[in-house]
């Protein structure tokens, strides 16, 4: 169960993909306009995330490895099918406000993202944590985009107007905004330091990632994780060598004192 | 003597202008059309608000910049004028009825967004004033494009121009008796500045002239075939304040003579198609704002070739 809850703390914060992997900036720019739209969007890919990730973990022993994104698709894109008439069932207003961007969560990186490095590696169970936490997370990042976008821009939260539509700024309704705000949260992100994968402080490398990334094996990664690590062993060596270097130094330094002291005598 | 002898590297050959002088300069220049704006938008029609919204654009301008570098802990910089400068730029594209608390969030996002957070003076991609423009454009659009001249508000000579509901009269366009932004309207201002930026040799004449020359072509071939409509399409607008005070902006337009040449054409055929082709009337702002995001790559492939290496090619 730890790792559960591992994999929960690791979708909301330390990986959230909007804030920190930059995944899914497609649905995370265009449909943000307002707090409604933007938790909409996030819930769906949320029960997209969960469903996908669960089945594509117990068909992972089956899925055979050449045909394996084709395989994902299939799988995620069906869900997404059931979503979308679901919604279309209960929620018309929230369908015909995301419109395209629902069939589109099919090649949502998240979801093929997290298929690929998650869940076709893992049990069922953490799977489902999985993409729970980085549904969850998302959700998160779009609602926060979402707020700021609709308070600025259309003077509301939610949908509740308590800003005359004289002192609307419609420009954060519009993408330019979406970029800005999204820039600007993240920005904040980084500032408080929040403990995510790209906060982590190696000795003098810019790698992004830090090494960090649990269950990630990509192959830029292994090299980035590679790159990190030889990084450390050369911080730890040098700063071995610097110690070295130093009780030498004090050493030489007795020696020369003790020297200076018998001559004296 | 040690001064005759001295050796050093390069730059061997010195100037005595800096970054403030040339900011006041062009502040300086821009005074006429700011002065006529004044007397045109505030004292004709006893309208306080075009002063008031020059003077909160530059104050509102001037103490972002200060306030950013003090809470950045960054080198202040606000003494060599170009905040100011570039709230005056912004105020003279207002239209004279525009709200101050608008003007205000206008100034800010100049200077942050468009300037500060691109690393300030020197390092921003799009000029800070045309950013605020196009920002409070598309935030804005009804305040943008209203405009009051004498009282009455109505749609600017370009405008009537490209609508066909009236015939604005050239010399009015000239001197600057028409509705619009503060600046823009008075064409002959605007050149007595321009005079001055060029007498000072602070801006080079590459630039502006092919801007306006190839405007002038465009608007000849694909608009109307008539000497009064080109003069009017010329003398209309943000064209001479955009070519001479804008588009030469040193931070956003290519330093390679070439490259000069080829900005002043992009500028020219981007402005004619936005106005011939576009739906708006005026599109100066956009056509020097898309054209300094060019500016990078023009200069990459107007380097100049070093002295000594003209018959060299690859270096060999």
């Amino acid at each position: 169960m730890n790792s559960c809850t591992e994999r929960l703390k690791n979708g909301i914060i330390t990986e959230n993909p909007t804030f920190v992997m930059m995944l899914g900036m497609c649905p995370t720019l265009a449909v943000t306009t307002s707090a409604i739209n933007g938790l909409g969007m996030g819930l769906t890919t949320t029960a997209v995330l969960i469903l996908s990730n669960a089945f594509i973990s117990l068909l992972r022993k089956v899925i055979p490895d050449k045909v394996r994104i084709p395989a994902f698709i299939v799988i995620v894109a069906s869900f997404v099918t059931i979503i979308q008439l679901l919604l279309k069932a209960y929620l018309p207003f929230l369908d015909s406000a995301l419109g395209v961007y629902i069939p589109l969560i099919v090649v949502n990186c998240i979801i093929l993202g997290r298929a690929e490095a998650y869940a076709s590696k893992n049990p069922v169970l953490p799977s489902i944590f999985d993409g729970l936490g980085m549904g969850l997370g998302f959700t998160f990042g779009l609602t926060c985009i979402g707020i700021c976008r609709e308070v600025l821009g259309s003077g509301a939260i939610f949908g509740k107007e308590f800003i005359p539509s004289d002192y609307h700024i419609t420009f954060f309704v519009l993408a330019p905004g979406a970029f800005l705000v999204l820039s600007f949260l993240t920005a904040i992100q980084n500032k408080l330091k929040m403990p995510s994968a790209t906060n982590v402080e190696t000795a003098g490398t810019e790698i992004a990632c830090g090494g960090n990334c649990a269950g990630c094996t990509g192959a830029s990664c292994v090299a980035n994780k590679g790159l990190v690590e030889a990084e450390r062993a050369a911080a730890k060596a040098a700063k071995a060598q610097a110690a070295k270097e130093a009780a030498e130094k004090a050493k030489a330094a007795k020696a020369a004192k003790a020297a200076a002291e018998k001559k004296e005598d | 003597m040690s001064n005759l002898l001295n050796i050093s590297s390069s730059p061997h050959v010195r100037d005595k202008s800096s970054t403030k002088s040339i900011m006041w300069d062009v502040f300086l220049a821009l005074m006429p059309a700011a002065i006529f704006g004044i007397y045109n938008f505030s004292v004709k029609p006893r309208d306080i608000n075009a002063i008031l919204l020059i003077v909160v654009c530059i104050a509102t301008c001037v103490l972002t910049e200060y306030i950013w570098q003090k809470a950045m802990k960054l080198p202040l910089t606000v003494s060599d004028g170009s905040a100011a400068v570039t709230g005056l730029l912004l105020a003279l594209n207002l239209s004279s009825t525009f709200p101050i608390w608008m003007a205000i969030i206008g100034s800010v996002f100049a200077i942050i967004i468009v300037k500060q957070l691109f690393g300030g003076l020197g390092q921003n991609f799009m000029n800070p004033a045309l950013g605020a423009r196009c920002f409070l454009m598309v935030s804005f659009a009804g305040q943008m494009t209203s405009f009051t001249y004498d009282g009455v508000t109505g749609a600017t000579p370009l405008a009537q121009i490209k609508m066909g509901t009236g015939t604005p009269k050239l010399l009015d366009m000239f001197l600057g008796t028409t509705g619009g932004t503060i600046g823009e309207t008075s064409v002959v201002a605007l050149l007595i500045g321009a005079a001055y930026l060029v007498a000072r040799k602070v801006i080079s004449l590459r630039i502006p002239v092919t801007y306006i020359v190839t405007f002038a072509i465009f608007a000849i071939l694909f608009g109307q075939h008539d000497i009064m409509y080109l003069a009017k399409e010329l003398c209309g607008g943000g064209l001479i304040l955009g070519a001479f005070f804008m588009a030469t902006d040193y931070v956003t337009s290519p330093i390679t003579p070439k490259g000069q040449i080829v900005f002043g054409i992009i500028l020219g055929v981007l402005t004619g198609v936005f106005r011939i082709f576009g739906a708006s009337a005026e599109g100066v702002s956009y056509a020097i704002i898309i054209s300094n995001l060019l500016v990078p790559l023009i200069e990459r492939v107007t380097i100049p070739v070093p002295f000594g290496k003209e018959g060299i090619k690859d270096g060999k």
